[in-house]
């Protein structure tokens, strides 16, 4: 019987992720992990793609991780976990060691997902190891000092998007990576954030039960990139899903669904106002700016709906 | 901080054997702020152990009670704080905005140097 | 019993995965080494091994999926050329520095640019510092045996390091050739079965591997490898004394060819040293008093050992399929660290580099006549002509 998604519950199951480690204050890192771990009985097997998550949690000779867990490289992520993965296949076939039902994860940032680990990822999941790669989306590399990726919003100020007096922030609108991955056909790919525990968490059973590769993007807000106090994070993570900036669905064997609609679609600039990174659009002559992100999430999620039958 | 050791006495690759040992690497003297508990108003929904970034909210579960914080750890960031439906309860029947240290409050952050057991 | 067949060197080395039975290939195609994954991927599609074969999108996730299958206690192995261990390159450090006992089949070939399929060792040569065992072969039966070995090198205790096998591209990777292939029992019963110390997959003790290290430990580590590569020489020719005994062979750090007497010698490794041994004959035909040495084992690299072979010679020429650009002289590799080890161990022999058949060009039996003729005038007259030679290039 599966652990019951109650906080009651939870609080009983064996801690995976230590303190200690050295996350920033507030970091929403570590509660995207504890929250994707503490979902999955079964034993698991962690691979985390260069990042904030794998440099601030293992620092030598300390280790936050109370499970078995591998860094390669930045861009390996999937690849190394399709290597534990082929190899528990051989080793248990082989009766060299027990079949122990053991869960594959794979961490990465939307640095390591988005662009430089997209390769190795998209092979990996075509492949079709039995793993789930969890991007912890921030929307920008953070740990090497807030610098813009193709997860980064449009408009938002990072250090190699900065809000010039010519160029307002980032010109691009970020990069659908779930719909991506749900294009490779695999048998489960969702969109989560930690504001929605209990959808995040469930979305985790079945990613690891599905059977072949799974995909979860979950947004991860880093208060030091993103501009906010350090006790907003998940207060903001819900506002980027209630303007329908980071919607909640599933695609599971081909099969779009909603997981959660907000009972009032707000406008996207009550996101943006609360994070200092979008300050400068709030300037006369950037609020078109604005303007285009908000039709772009309009579109986004109209297009959504359709998908998911809703519209 | 542990005494560095020589090469022959640390294991090859980097590899770490000791699991979760960064528990023994304390963080909270990064704090700048500390919450502070009020135990009476506690109604142990553990909405703060969930969204704790350190892990830092100190539970029995057995009892299933809310005990305190993880002061060795806690970083002070007021997440729990900024999630607790008790507190955001206090705050919507105050209708004005509550002090982050007020004492109706059941997580409190307080400043580390004004804080008084 | 063994048998003897006519095989490629890419063949040789497929024959020799399937009777070693790895737990996990992860390849990628890249010419002159397909054939050997081609092959293995036949034996892995027939049931004739129980190895997981990931066919990975890029050479780099090659090296990552090796990793990970290793660091699982899994026995692993992959082949590549060139630019596929080019784009490998950030995790060949890395399978060596995590201290995984992988076994690469490296098929030399030029690196780009221009791009170029044909053989020489541009690309070995580059991952010399990577803190990979290397091994170099003349032929498909050099290049089986020693990726039999290369298991039990790789998968030693002191040393836990990874091993490339280097074979020339097309030379040896496509010429047919006859090749002992012993009995598929007794190369098993040689490997013997891998208990790894350490696994990610052991549940029960979970370990962390490839932390964040810092100013305060990462010199440590680096300092074990130094260890392990001292260790691996020995283990080496352990490994090759076993090897000898039990398949009759002749295995050691490096093959002196007609050596002890000679006055003169040149330094080849991989297939050129076949033909190299072709023109000692017909020189000592005439009486000349040439000879060879042939490195097998370039990392680590036994200096004492190649001094010690070469210091009564009156001169010596390395002959070697790459430059080292910019370096004294833009000297190949191999000479330039045959010639520190020569002059720090005090033996001082007038030395002269031959770069030759970059990018496949043809060496010929008459060109190596005249090396060995350039270093018997320098033996005479005690007087190097030319430092480094480039072999056959138009000028």
């Amino acid at each position: 019987m599966a652990t019951k998604l109650a906080l009651k519950e939870l609080i009983k199951q064996p801690m995976r992720l230590t303190p200690g480690h050295r996350l920033c204050a507030g970091c929403g890192a570590s509660i995207v992990v504890r929250q994707v771990l503490m979902a999955i009985d079964d034993p698991v097997v962690v691979t985390n793609a260069t990042g904030c998550l794998e440099v601030a949690t293992t620092i030598y000779p300390y280790t936050a991780w109370n499970v078995p867990w591998m860094h390669n490289a930045f861009e390996n992520a999937a690849s190394t976990i399709s290597g534990i993965e082929a190899a528990y296949r051989a080793l248990v076939r082989q009766g060299k060691i027990p079949e122990r039902n053991v869960k594959f994860i794979a961490f990465g940032g939307d640095g390591g997902t988005y662009d430089i680990g997209l390769q190795a990822l998209s092979g990996a999941v075509e492949r079709g190891h039995q793993f789930l790669y969890i991007c912890y989306d921030n929307g920008a590399y953070m740990n090497t000092g807030i610098q813009r990726s193709s997860a980064t919003p449009m408009g938002a100020h990072t250090t190699t998007s900065p809000a010039g007096k010519k160029i307002p922030g980032k010109q691009q609108f970020r990069k659908d990576l779930t719909a991506i991955m749900a294009a490779h056909g695999i048998p489960y790919v969702a969109q989560a954030a930690p504001s929605h525990w209990r959808d995040l968490m469930k979305k985790v059973r079945k990613a690891v039960d599905c059977g072949g590769p799974a995909f979860i993007n979950i947004l991860s807000s880093c208060n030091r990139g993103w501009r906010h106090a350090t006790d907003e994070t998940i207060d903001i993570t819900q506002l980027a899903v209630d303007t329908c900036y980071w919607p909640l669905y599933e695609v599971e064997d081909g099969e779009w669904r909603l997981t959660y609609k907000p009972k009032e679609k707000k406008p996207v600039e009550e996101w943006l106002k609360r994070q200092g990174r979008f300050r400068h659009l709030f300037r006369p002559e950037n609020r078109h700016i604005i303007d285009e992100l908000q039709a772009e999430v309009d579109r986004r999620w109209e297009r959504l709906l359709r998908l998911c039958g809703e519209a | 901080m542990a005494e560095l050791k020589g090469w022959r006495d640390i294991p090859i690759g980097g590899m770490i054997l000791e699991a979760g040992n960064a528990v023994q690497y304390p963080t909270g003297t990064w704090r700048a702020f500390r919450p502070v508990f009020g135990e009476a108003k506690c109604i142990h929904c553990f909405t703060c152990w969930l969204y704790c970034p350190d892990s830092s909210i100190l539970v029995d579960p057995e009892n299933e009670k809310m005990l305190g914080f993880d002061l060795e750890h806690c970083k002070g960031c007021g997440i729990c704080a900024a999630v607790c439906p008790v507190n955001a309860k206090v705050q919507r029947e105050a209708g004005e905005t509550v002090e982050r240290d007020d004492p109706r409050l059941c997580i409190r952050m307080v400043e580390e140097g004004k804080f008084q057991e | 019993m063994s048998k003897f067949e006519a095989l490629t060197g890419n063949d040789a080395v497929a024959t020799a995965m399937r009777q070693i039975n790895p737990d996990v290939v992860a390849a990628y195609p890249i010419t002159p080494q397909t054939s050997t994954v081609q092959k293995f991927s036949e034996f892995v599609a027939d049931g004739l091994v129980d190895t997981e074969f990931v066919t990975v999108e890029s050479e780099h996730s090659a090296m990552s999926a090796c990793v990970g299958a290793a660091a699982a206690g899994a026995r692993v192995m992959t082949a590549t050329s060139a630019n596929g261990l080019a784009l490998m390159w950030e995790i060949v450090y890395i399978a060596a520095s995590n201290r995984l006992p992988i076994v690469m089949s490296l098929v030399n070939r030029a690196l780009s640019a221009p791009i170029n399929i044909h053989c020489d060792h541009s690309d070995v040569m580059g991952m010399r510092d990577s803190g990979w065992i290397i091994l170099f072969s003349e032929n498909a039966q050099e290049a089986y045996d020693n990726f039999i070995q290369a298991v039990r090198i790789a998968e030693h205790p002191d040393v836990l390091l990874p091993v490339a096998v280097c074979q020339d591209g097309f030379i040896t990777s496509h010429g047919m050739e006859r090749v002992e292939i012993y009995d598929d029992d007794e190369v098993k019963a040689f490997v013997g079965e891998y208990r790894p110390q350490w696994s990610i997959l052991d549940i029960d003790h979970p370990k962390t591997y490839g932390p964040l290290d810092f100013y305060d430990y990462y010199y440590e580590h680096k300092r074990q490898q130094v260890e392990a590569m001292e260790n691996a020489l020995r283990v080496i020719q352990e490994v090759a004394e076993e090897f000898n005994r039990k398949f009759n062979r002749t295995y050691g750090l490096f093959e002196a060819y007609r050596l002890d007497d000679a006055e003169v010698a040149v330094v080849v490794v991989n297939s050129t040293a076949g033909t190299a041994k072709a023109v000692v004959d017909q020189l000592r035909a005439e009486g000349l008093r040439v000879g060879l040495l042939k490195p097998r084992v370039f990392r680590p690299f036994p200096a004492k050992e190649l001094v010690d072979a070469l210091r009564h010679l009156k001169a010596v020429a390395v002959m070697d399929r790459a430059i080292s650009f910019g370096s004294m002289n833009n000297a190949s590799p191999l000479f330039l660290e045959l010639a520190a080890a020569m002059t720090l161990h005090g033996v001082q022999i007038p030395m002269a580099d031959y770069v030759f058949g970059l990018g496949g060009r043809d060496i010929l039996p008459r060109e190596i006549e005249s090396v060995y003729r350039d270093m018997l005038r320098t033996a005479e007259t005690g007087q190097v002509e030319r430092m480094v030679t480039y072999l056959s290039v138009r000028e």
